[in-house]
């Protein structure tokens, strides 16, 4: 896990530092030439590279990440700032997804021949083939300008809960965050679908289910009680896995919904050429995705017994 | 009563693919009395696994029953709802099957799948499950089974995890018990010893069994009576003595001549000429004809009847429709 | 290559396709789309992005359907730009640059995946750390952060497509090598005495084929909604060439003014193809899935 972070340390500083005039990376489109000269001695660019990696792996380390050209301040502090809201609107599409998708899914793998199943399957067709920000510009289209009752932008009221702010709670916050909860959960109740479903499949072709079936196992119990259990494995690791892509995903409805999040923060922050943001953005997403596959992949370890522990 | 535990009456079941029909079982009668042990032998494909599924009305689509009766106890199994048949699965009629491998869910401890089918069938207590889970380990000889049900079927090799099998078929001490193929995914080492431990212990419960295998050798070690099959079809029936000591029809001779003897001084084995021929292209007339050495242009054309050649020994082929020889 | 070709009308799958209406539809509109892409440019009544073509009057008229003064068909932009024209260039560049860096991340992939599932040792864990750590990331956002530090371009596009891509071919095709390393032909084809590379592409290749098929067929679909988003949020296609992606950027700028036909039909053009491509790799998928026989 170390190394992976590591990796792509050295990757994003690579690439920041090694693409053009370092300087210009790190100090505001329009600086003179003379606050350039100032800028290189300052940041210490006159060294060697490797130098100035360990010290961008110290500051790093020290949460100095940067200071924003823009805002004039940590680049960690804005983004920080702006992290509850992402993780709000995601975690909420994320549940939704997965109440909605695994039953869905369970009943399309065990009656796959039924219309209902086929119903399931090509509505799910259509999620996952539905590019996500094309369904949050219609569902604007069609909530805020054709019928005009939903808000299309922001975020609405918050609460605070154990002092973070939430905003799902209040009537405003709720009616703010539907659609681009929507739009963010379309894609994974689709993809969770399929999943779900072909899970279920494959694991109603095997022998042991054949054989609680000779037991006298009930339809219904060989169902609910052992092929779930065996379909939901592959099932649960993606879904954690694809929490990192919803985190993705939410750049862009971020974006269209103009919801105050690290992902607006990071698009708004590439047209203004912000590059600390950027860079601290990038790496503290590189440290959540880590953090969350390593998650995933002990969790795996309990579900599965026949997973030895390492 | 019924006379006969179990009477299967001209089962048909057909198997609709893409590529055809298959009639994994045409036309198979046989009769089982009560504490019997029967052996059901023929190469792989010969329909034997289907007649065992048939028997617990486990066939899936595209196969369909097409036609006949299976009466257990009187009653006819492809007349029963899925409802009452889950009943009789695992309760009455329990079935092992071939690779024990699979056969265990992997995420469920065995002591887990062991209670499930008393849980099913039966008004146990918690504990009464458990302790009567914990004997059925010890009477097939699993040591310390208090710890080994909570241990996960990979834990297990493969002979153990067959005698669990069995444990769980013999849990609800059911009236029949239809073993499919139960030793041949184990060594051979094993097999003997699983085989006689099964025979002991269908005595004991005083169950009837039935041994679905390809190993004539095998069977002819427990097996009372034994039905050999070919295409879906019985050649021919009787008892062990029977069928291994007086073979009268060409296939059932020629699956003896190839079983290797400790005390043949032949050089080679025998195999049988030919082919199983592919289920989607069977010949008109008698399925062996075109492999046997006594085929007249009558095996050819039609089909032979079943005849009692001796009181319980009967045989498909024309060989004894009229007294004639090869 | 006719008898393969006889051979395939007889195959099962043949037969499967046959009678699964969803996958025609799907064969059907990749077809549509494909036609439209090689064909379209010499039949669109404007060349969108010749300026020379354009003109402002024209600017912000609706599908001729609903208001009969306006003729083009799918209505105009606010620069006067044809939706329909706009929309057929823009499927000539989502499909080229979905199919190309389909291709070049087939080619890497596969190359990269044999090597490391048939020499195994420290290649074959570079390349699997290398795969690793680029799986824990979501694509787009790799590929988001390529376009941002080398700029716009088709071509980058495509590059950066294909940096993402590669891995998913690697991995399954090293799982697959590994496979087949071990069974009796590979330990023939070493015994007279083969090379290396002629084993690895000419004998074990062809057997790990078919979950690449389906793979690809399905990554041309998110690769154009990946070039689609990209071009949407600026850092994709250039302005001076046409994507779906930039129409519906416009549209979304214009979209309170009720010119909501600039956002849906490049949406929706988008929304077919994919669910063509999607229909299609969905057929080739369960065709190709032994386990599910």
């Amino acid at each position: 896990m170390v190394f992976v972070l590591l990796a792509v340390s050295v990757i994003v500083f690579a690439i920041t530092n090694l693409t053009g005039d370092p300087v210009l990376l790190l100090v505001p489109p329009d600086a003179t030439e003379a606050q350039i000269e100032q800028a290189r001695e300052q940041l210490g660019l006159n060294l060697p590279i490797w130098e100035q990696y360990f010290i961008f792996l110290t500051n790093a380390i020290h949460g100095n990440l940067g200071i924003s050209f823009v805002f004039n301040r940590p680049a960690l502090d804005l983004i920080l700032e702006r992290m509850p809201a992402t993780l709000e609107m995601t975690v909420i599409a994320m549940c939704f997804a997965g109440i909605t998708a695994i039953p869905m899914g369970v009943y399309a793998g065990a009656h796959p021949q039924s219309p209902v199943s086929k119903g399931i399957m090509s509505a799910s067709l259509l999620g996952i083939s539905m590019p996500s920000f094309w369904l949050g510009i219609m569902l604007i289209l069609i909530g805020a300008v054709v019928l005009g009752i939903l808000p299309s932008s922001g975020r609405g009221e918050v609460v605070d809960i154990m002092g973070i702010h939430v905003s799902f709670l209040t009537e405003d916050g709720f009616e703010h965050i539907i659609m681009p909860a929507l739009t963010l959960s379309v894609g994974q109740i689709a993809m969770l679908v399929r999943l779900t479903r072909a899970g279920v499949m494959e694991v109603m072709h095997q022998d042991y289910i054949k054989f609680a079936k000779a037991k006298g196992v009930s339809q219904r119990k060989l169902l609910f009680g052992h092929a779930m259990k065996n379909a939901l494995i592959p099932v649960i690791t993606v879904f954690g896995l694809e929490f990192g892509e919803l985190i993705a995903f939410a750049t862009i409805t971020e974006t269209i919904f103009s919801w105050p999040g690290m992902g607006k923060l990071l698009i708004d922050s590439i047209y203004m050429s912000d590059r600390p943001v950027i860079v601290a953005y990038l790496l503290l997403v590189a440290i959540m995705f880590v953090v969350i596959n390593f998650t995933v992949d002990i969790l795996y370890r309990f579900i599965d017994p026949r997973i030895e522990l390492r | 009563m019924a006379d006969y535990l179990l009477e299967v009456n001209d089962l048909k079941t057909y198997f609709y693919t893409f590529k055809g029909v298959v009639k994994a079982v045409d036309g198979v009668n046989f009769k089982m009395r009560r504490g019997g042990i029967l052996g059901v032998v023929g190469e792989s494909g010969c329909g034997k696994s289907i007649t065992g599924f048939s028997i617990l009305k486990m066939i899936d689509p595209p196969g369909k029953f097409v036609s006949g009766q299976i009466l257990f106890n009187g009653e006819d199994i492809l007349q029963k709802s899925e409802e009452d048949m889950s009943k009789i699965r695992g309760n009455k009629i329990s079935m092992i099957f071939q690779d024990p491998m699979t056969s265990l869910n992997p995420l469920y401890t065995i002591g887990q799948q062991i209670m499930e089918t008393l849980a099913i069938h039966g008004n146990m207590t918690e504990k009464q499950r458990r302790d009567k889970a914990v004997e059925l380990l010890k009477v097939v000889g699993i040591p310390s089974p208090e710890s080994r049900l909570n241990d996960y079927p990979h834990q297990f090799s493969g002979g153990m995890r067959q005698r669990v099998i069995i444990a769980i078929s013999l849990a609800t001490s059911p009236e029949l018990i239809i073993a499919d193929e139960p030793t041949t995914a184990l060594d051979v080492t094993v097999q003997s010893q699983i085989i006689h431990q099964l025979e002991q212990l269908v005595r004991k419960n005083n169950s009837s069994l039935i041994l679905i295998t390809h190993d004539v050798a095998l069977v002819s070690q427990i097996a009372e009576n034994i039905i050999v099959m070919y295409c879906g079809k019985v050649v021919e029936s009787g008892t062990m003595e029977d069928i291994i000591y007086r073979p009268t029809h060409p296939y059932t001779k020629g699956l003896l001549n190839s079983i290797p003897r400790m005390d043949d001084s032949k050089d080679r084995l025998e195999p049988i000429k030919g082919m199983v021929p592919s289920p989607f292209d069977l010949p008109v007339g008698c399925k062996f004809a075109p492999r046997c050495e006594c085929c007249s242009s009558k095996c050819l054309q039609t089909e032979p009847e079943a005849v009692e050649i001796a009181p319980g020994h009967r045989v498909c082929c024309h060989l004894f429709d009229e007294k004639g020889d090869c | 290559m006719k008898t393969v070709f006889a051979k395939l009308l007889q195959s099962e799958a043949y037969f499967n396709f046959k009678h699964n209406y969803l996958a025609i539809a799907g064969a059907i509109l990749l077809g549509f789309f494909l036609l439209l892409a090689i064909f379209g440019p010499f039949v669109t009544p404007q060349n969108p992005y010749n300026l020379k073509e354009l003109n402002l009057s024209d600017a912000y008229l609706p599908p001729s359907v609903m208001d009969s003064s306006s003729h083009f068909l799918l209505g105009t932009d606010q620069q006067g730009r044809d939706m329909l024209s706009g929309i057929v260039y823009g499927v000539r560049i989502s499909l080229m640059v979905g199919i190309s860096a389909m291709l070049i991340s087939l080619v890497i992939g596969t190359t990269l995946g044999l090597i490391a599932g048939y020499r195994g040792g420290w290649l074959d864990s570079l390349i699997m750390r290398v795969a690793d750590i680029q799986l824990s990331f979501p694509g787009m956002l790799i590929a988001l952060f390529i376009m941002v530090v080398f700029g716009r371009g088709i071509d980058k596009v495509i590059i950066a497509l294909s940096m993402v891509g590669w891995v998913l071919y690697a991995r399954t095709v090293r799982g697959a090598t590994m496979a087949e390393r071990s069974k009796e032909y590979v330990d023939a084809a070493k015994v007279c005495g083969y090379p290396d590379r002629m084993i690895m592409f000419k004998h074990i290749l062809p057997n790990v084929l078919t979950p690449l098929i389906v793979i690809a067929t399905i990554q041309v679909g998110n690769f154009i909604i990946t070039e689609a988003t990209l071009s949407f949020l600026g850092v994709g296609v250039p302005t001076t060439q046409p994507s779906l992606g930039l129409l519906l950027s416009s549209g979304y700028q214009v979209l309170f003014s009720g010119l909501w036909w600039v956002s849906v039909f490049p949406g929706l053009t988008l929304l077919l193809m994919i669910v063509g491509t999607n229909l299609l790799g969905d057929f080739l998928r369960d065709e190709l899935n032994p386990k599910l026989k």
